[in-house]
């Protein structure tokens, strides 16, 4: 069972789809006590970094996150809370479980902000990537992105490099949208389900 | 590296797939969802699905049928025709699309794209706009109502204006080419490309691999729609891609 958090931010079905297309049971849930009690929980996120972390602190749900042992997979702005701070909303401080910061894209190099479309993953390395080749193409839609570290599990170029997804203990971020990815997509999310 | 995308364009009327031929003569060629799955399949980047139901009842058809794209489709979809206000677009994202396209209900109300993209981000709003290039003065007529009534605003005026609105990509159609299988107009694509900070999304006129491969590296655009060189399977999508991928450019 994949609990997957319900706390306000927009649009859950695509995420729920997918779980469905893969014949996985899940739950859509704000609760802290079935989230604690979960197997699994996705923290998706669409929207804007600072009223994200509002909602989660508002449902009481920031240290209960922080102490999860259980895998926990963050999709997009879900990644970007994990780590340390975004840049997003003045300055946000979120989670803290990847060291990262998220910083916006710059325009300078001539690139189009928001990133937009399918691009490559390189330098795989978590077991979500099992199965998935080097150079796999996924689908981003993003304006902000966390910086490369130890914790990179997959990066990708776009007017320079940043962290494509995230891996640490039982942590995995994904900055692009596997539910949307076509089959590259259900492999890692599969992957999710198996770990 | 992004890659270049490739994209169906699915037209529906009550709840089946429609091509028409210079916005004229439909033909019927499937179902909308398990047309989008098998272009999903084949290797298409994403999709977009245009109702084009003249009733009430097909436009409920549609709400439905966006839902079942949503839960059957993993690709991302685009969907239009008939939006006039950021409930209507609400409405749609609930259902599942991943963005919508407004086009002339934009160009009669130009603060409808701030209204959705205010609500939902820029990311969801895709500014169609069909033009007309007039052969006397050269000037690219901004056209309503599937090409049929010239307005008074001129191209890339209003490209400009809907990405200041909040437009998060631009799918331009000439009305010139469109239906006629004889290529796109890359030197205006181009100059959008120059003038605009957002991707561009070519439509109306490929016939053949080489318009694409013409549009996507001289016509600068980001994106290729097309309908009828897909749904008759003139070239399937699986062709394309390796035929773009030899000429050195960045596909899925």
């Amino acid at each position: 069972m994949v609990t997957i958090i319900d706390y306000g931010t927009g649009n859950l079905r695509s995420v729920a789809n997918a779980f469905e297309r893969l014949g996985a049971a899940y739950c859509l849930t704000a609760d802290p006590e079935r989230i604690r009690r979960s197997e699994r929980v996705l923290l998706p996120g669409v929207g804007e970094a600072a009223t994200a972390m509002e909602r989660l602190r508002a449902a009481g749900l920031v240290e209960l996150l922080r102490g999860l042992t259980c895998p926990v997979l963050g999709i997009c702005l879900g990644m970007q809370l994990l780590c340390a701070e975004s840049e997003e909303g003045g300055g946000t401080e979120c989670l803290g479980l990847f060291p990262n910061r998220v910083r916006r894209f710059a325009q300078q190099s001539g690139i189009k902000v928001p990133h937009v479309g399918w691009n490559s993953i390189h330098d795989l390395k978590s077991p979500l990537y099992r199965g998935v080749e080097a150079g796999a193409y996924v689908y981003y839609v993003h304006s902000y992105a966390a910086e490369v570290n130890g914790c990179t599990a997959a990066a990708t170029d776009y007017g320079g490099r940043f962290s494509g997804s995230l891996w640490r203990d039982n942590f995995y971020g994904c900055q692009f949208h596997p539910e949307k990815s076509g089959e590259v997509g259900r492999r890692i999310l599969s992957n999710f389900l198996s770990l | 590296m992004l890659a270049k995308r490739i994209i169906p364009c699915l037209d529906v009327r009550d709840g089946r797939t429609v091509k028409g031929i210079n916005f004229g003569g439909l033909r019927t060629v499937g179902d909308p969802v398990e047309l989008g799955r098998r272009y999903a399949d084949e290797g298409a980047d994403e999709l977009v699905y245009l109702d084009i139901s003249a009733t009430v009842e097909g436009r409920r058809t549609f709400a439905e049928l966006v839902e079942r794209i949503a839960r059957e489709v993993d690709i991302p979809f685009t969907v239009g025709g008939g939006i006039a206000s950021a409930e209507d677009a609400g409405e749609l994202l609930l259902a599942g699309a991943d963005k919508v396209t407004v086009n002339s209900a934009a160009v009669r109300d130009p603060a409808l794209i701030d209204a959705i993209a205010g609500r939902y981000g820029s990311q969801f709003v895709v500014v169609a706009i069909d033009a007309r290039r007039d052969e006397t003065s050269g000037r690219w007529v901004v056209t309503t109502h599937g090409g049929r009534v010239p307005t008074e605003r001129e191209l890339f005026g209003w490209a400009r204006e809907a990405q200041e609105r909040g437009a998060g990509e631009i799918l331009f159609t000439s009305m010139n080419h469109d239906g006629t299988k004889s290529g796109y107009p890359c030197e205006t694509f181009a100059r959008l490309a120059e003038e605009l900070s957002i991707p561009v999304i070519a439509s109306g006129g490929a016939g053949t691999v080489d318009h694409i491969a013409e549009v996507l590296t001289g016509g600068r655009a980001d994106a290729a729609l097309a309908a009828s060189i897909f749904h008759y399977g003139e070239i399937p999508i699986p062709v394309l891609k390796a035929a773009l991928r030899d000429r050195g450019i960045p596909v899925r």
